[in-house]
């Protein structure tokens, strides 16, 4: 399966070009980057690892390029995503966010159904890669 | 004329400020009897309107013979303190606190119609109820004899009025967190058909749509609890399919499951059922009322519930531009009542929605602060403070090969849903539903890149239907649909080159 | 060479090559900045040129290496060093030489840490705001400090070196100082010298320059001197410069700020009825009631 979180996970892959443009684009509004990775892609992860501090200051998006092939060098087979973050006042929150690097394979994730009384079902979702420790999911 | 049975003399003068008097000698204010409203102090040209008061600007049409600012003033004084005939217990208040004053009437050229602005002091009105303030303001006035007819066209609501709502239960920027979805529009859909279809085969279509790439489905507003699909039923087959493409997508995805019922009691129930199965939002309709919806905002929030709002019924007096309330003011007792989506039109779909118009009401539910513009309907500035923002749902006859102009006239902050133009894809709903996700995502895509995208955006589409099957038929099979009718409410004023 | 390429007698139009590029409009706006510096003004020129001509000899396939372009500014504080790497920035950007042309300045507090561990990431993150333009080391010799031998200055020098090595496409690195620790850095640091291609030097200013600063300023500023206390301020300027911790262009700035202080003393004290040119005059006394004329030191506010 393709997990499809981010702004641009229905369009092919990225190349670089592609990355870089849309950095160059949150550059222009003044949006710091983020560059965080994970290997545990459930949806209700919220907090995957950052990769050093949200970028501020930089006008080169070269600069944001280089960064992030280190950790793409790193972590070869985990989530990367992108994130530009806009901090006016009345939005304080991210306004870009999108998946530039993922496993070759992603075996998705399991549907458990608990049923309970009054036809009801508890449903939890959960990673089939995350039943390995951390560091070991996508090897 | 006899001014026993008219309430309005014949002979004023227009614009003046000043009321004339039929027989010459002055009256008393507190005479018993009949007294016009301009001369019981409903009209004042020279009024300065406070920074705390409730402006209104109202479209009337006096009847024939009737003078315009007599007129307003009969609107401030009906919507405020007055009765048709002079009452001496108003001595025994400080009425002139309490008097609503027109303060400006202007005439609409080439119309029969006038722009009355009337300031409302704050102290008329209780503090958070929308029931209260409409009460007052659209209470009595609109079915006065004396008006062919009225229309509430805007309100400057103040910071000190606004501060005593709670407002969207969520926002925005909160949704956006919550559903973990940046950067680009959301998008959904409204089940179909409307009608009749059992809760098994309804879930179907919601567990389609969503695997296939839209955020959310939706219950259309009569869907309730009928016969044919029973509230409970609906909610359980709908809430596996939420959580089953939930796990295919690795996505956090939705349904607004419609709470509308016929008491408080069953909605309560309901809401809180939905919130049991986990569901991340319920929806309401308009035909509810004002009171029933500031409760369930209130749930919303006490609940982590988003709020989806179907303005069902508000056509009825929304469109005709010189009878009854601007879909504008609506939007503001919204977003002061607190939901978290309300539709608020197209533009380019089956339902009525000039451009600039529709531009407004999208200030007015997503900006911190709204500046007057006349050719987009807005008379007055309004200032939302910190008050969070309403996503405005654009749905009815909308489909992917409009997305360049959606995207241009609506913005990133919108939900756009597309009903037929998911569900009618000639390869299944879940093919629709990618066509709509790859073509907001490539126009994205290409206005970040810094595209000419308006212009550009059918190319941009067939580029990306090169790859994408479910696109390239979705833009076939469509591509003549366009719904071009003039609209009826649209603003006075137009863009005139320079 | 010369048979290898396609068309060896096309034209070039020199002249339009040059005001497309927009160099001259810089070097014309540096000229109005910067009194005097004649020589640096000529060495930029110099370096601009060849640049211009290294595109114009790629754009026609003739051999040509990427020009070093790391420098090296010395002289003495306020000669000028900061607003020349700003232009410089500038023409560099220009040319396609960096991609965005701006200037980040950095002393070593900004890339050296304290502690373990703390020196890389700060380095690095100063090289990543720099990518694309011009990085300016101000001071570069306290980077080095060979009477610690456990001196953290070290790693950032040699990050430094490898980025001013591998990244010549990234960024440019101009490193500034007064010109003998300089000349002593790039002793003990051949690694530098080796990559820095022009070293520029910023001499002091003559006094006439000083003097048409000062009037540049004093114009700026809405003041006017009279040919007296013209006269007071050559004179001043005269014993100033024997002076230690003499700044240049920014000690004339300081010297008139004081100026204006006691001109304004000076008008409230005498009191009674004026007319608004007494505003803006600079009075000789307010020029010699300086220390300076008394033997005394300037006191130099810390700039």
């Amino acid at each position: 399966m393709r997990i499809t979180q981010g702004t641009f996970s229905y369009l092919p892959d990225f190349d670089d070009e592609q990355i870089q443009a849309q950095i160059q684009y949150c550059l222009n509004n003044d949006w710091p980057i983020a560059i965080e990775y994970t290997d545990d892609p459930h949806p209700r992860n919220v907090y995957w690892d950052m990769y050093g501090l949200p970028m501020f200051d930089i006008k080169d998006p070269v600069a944001i390029m280089q960064t992030l092939a280190e950790c793409k060098a790193t972590f070869p087979n985990g989530y990367i995503r992108v994130s530009g973050y806009d901090r006016s006042l009345g939005r304080a929150t991210t306004a870009l966010q999108f998946i530039v690097h993922r496993p070759t394979d992603e075996p998705g994730f399991h549907l458990e159904r608990q049923e309970t009384n009054d036809r009801q079902v508890r449903y939890t979702i959960r990673s089939y890669a995350a039943d390995k420790p951390s560091g070991r999911r996508y090897e | 004329m006899d001014k026993s049975i008219s309430v309005f003399p014949r002979e004023l003068k227009e614009n003046t400020g000043m009321a004339g008097s039929n027989d010459g000698a002055p009256k008393s204010r507190w005479a018993s009897g009949v007294a016009p409203y301009v001369e019981m102090g409903y009209y004042d040209a020279d009024y300065q309107p406070k920074d705390t008061d409730i402006l209104c600007a109202f479209r009337l049409v006096p009847q024939e013979g009737v003078d315009p600012i007599e007129a307003a003033a009969a609107v401030a004084g009906e919507s405020s303190t007055a009765t048709w005939t002079v009452v001496w217990t108003d001595r025994l208040t400080a009425h002139e606190h309490f008097q609503a004053k027109a303060y400006r009437v202007d005439r609409v050229p080439g119309t029969d119609q006038y722009i009355a602005y009337i300031a409302y002091d704050i102290d008329l009105f209780e503090e958070g109820s929308i029931a209260n303030l409409t009460s007052s303001i659209i209470g009595n006035v609109f079915g006065f004899k004396a008006l062919k007819s009225l229309r509430l066209e805007d309100m400057r609501i103040p910071p000190i009025y606004t501060k005593t709502f709670q407002g969207p239960a969520h926002g925005i920027v909160m949704e956006r967190e919550y559903l973990n979805k940046f950067g680009r529009p959301l998008l959904g859909a409204t089940t179909k058909p409307k009608l009749g279809l059992s809760a098994r085969n309804y879930g179907r279509v919601v567990y389609e749509a969503l695997r296939g790439g839209l955020d959310f489905v939706k219950d259309d507003e009569n869907i309730n609890s009928q016969p044919f699909m029973r509230w409970r039923d609906r909610f359980l087959f709908c809430m596996e399919a939420v959580n089953k493409a939930s796990a295919v997508t690795g996505e956090v995805k939705g349904h607004y499951l419609n709470i509308t019922a016929g008491t408080m009691e069953q909605m309560y129930e309901r809401a809180e059922f939905a919130k049991e199965l986990g569901s991340v939002i319920v929806m309401l309709d308009l035909t509810i009322g004002y009171t029933a919806i500031q409760s369930m905002a209130n749930w919303c929030r006490k609940n982590s519930v988003i709020l989806h709002l179907h303005r069902a019924g508000h056509s009825t007096y929304t469109r005709q531009k010189t009878h009854g309330i601007s879909f504008r003011v609506i939007s503001k007792w919204m977003r002061l009542s607190g939901v978290d989506h309300i539709h608020a039109g197209t533009v380019v779909g089956k339902l009525e929605g000039d451009p600039n118009s529709v531009q407004g009401f999208y200030s007015t539910l997503r900006d911190s602060k709204v500046a007057i513009n006349p050719v987009q309907g807005l008379y007055f500035e309004q200032d939302w403070g910190s008050m969070p923002a309403v996503f405005p749902v654009a749905s009815g006859g909308i489909h992917a090969g409009q997305i360049h102009q959606l995207l241009h006239l609506l913005g990133e902050d919108v939900v756009m849903q597309f009903g037929g133009g998911t569900i009618g894809h000639p390869d299944g709903i879940a093919e629709g539903a990618a066509a709509n996700r790859v073509a907001i995502e490539a126009m994205i895509q290409a206005r970040n890149e810094g595209r000419d995208y308006l212009n550009e955006g059918p190319e941009i589409l067939e580029r990306a239907a090169k790859w994408s099957p479910s696109l390239a038929k979705a833009l076939e099979i469509w591509k003549d649909i366009t719904f071009e009718y003039a609209s009826t409410d649209t603003p006075d004023a137009v863009v005139t080159p320079s | 060479m010369a048979d290898t390429l396609e068309t060896p007698s096309e034209q070039i139009d020199l002249d339009q090559v040059w005001q497309s590029s927009e160099i001259q409009s810089l070097l014309d706006k540096l000229n109005e900045e910067l009194i005097g510096l004649v020589p640096v003004k000529t060495r930029i020129r110099e370096i601009a040129a060849m640049l211009l001509v290294a595109r114009l000899r790629e754009q026609h396939q003739m051999l040509t290496d990427r020009p070093t372009l790391h420098m090296s500014f010395t002289g003495r504080p306020g000669t000028g060093k900061t607003t020349v790497a700003m232009r410089m920035a500038k023409i560099l950007h220009s040319l396609g030489y960096v991609r965005k042309g701006h200037l980040v300045v950095a002393s070593r507090d900004d890339l050296v840490g304290q502690y373990v561990g703390h020196t890389a990431p700060k380095t690095k993150e100063m090289l990543k705001k720099a990518i694309g333009g011009v990085l300016f080391i101000d001071e570069a010799y306290y980077l080095y400090r060979p009477e610690n031998e456990r001196d953290y200055g070290q790693e950032a020098i040699e990050m430094l070196l490898t980025a001013m090595e591998n990244q010549r496409d990234d960024f440019v690195v101009i490193l500034a100082g007064y010109k003998e620790r300089m000349d002593t850095f790039f002793q003990s640091n051949p690694g530098f010298h080796s990559r820095v291609a022009h070293h520029i030097h910023f001499p002091d200013y003559s006094l006439d320059e000083l003097v048409q600063i000062a009037d540049l300023m004093v114009r700026q500023q809405m003041y006017a001197f009279d040919d007296d206390s013209r006269e007071a301020f050559r004179e001043y300027l005269d014993l100033r410069v024997q002076q230690p911790h003499f700044a240049n262009a920014r000690s004339v700035r300081n010297a008139l700020d004081r100026i204006k202080l006691r001109q304004a003393n000076r008008l409230i004290r005498a009191g009674g009825s004026i007319v608004a040119k007494d505003l803006a005059r600079i009075d000789a006394e307010d020029v010699r009631a300086s220390r300076v004329f008394r033997g005394g030191t300037a006191s130099e506010t810390p700039s």
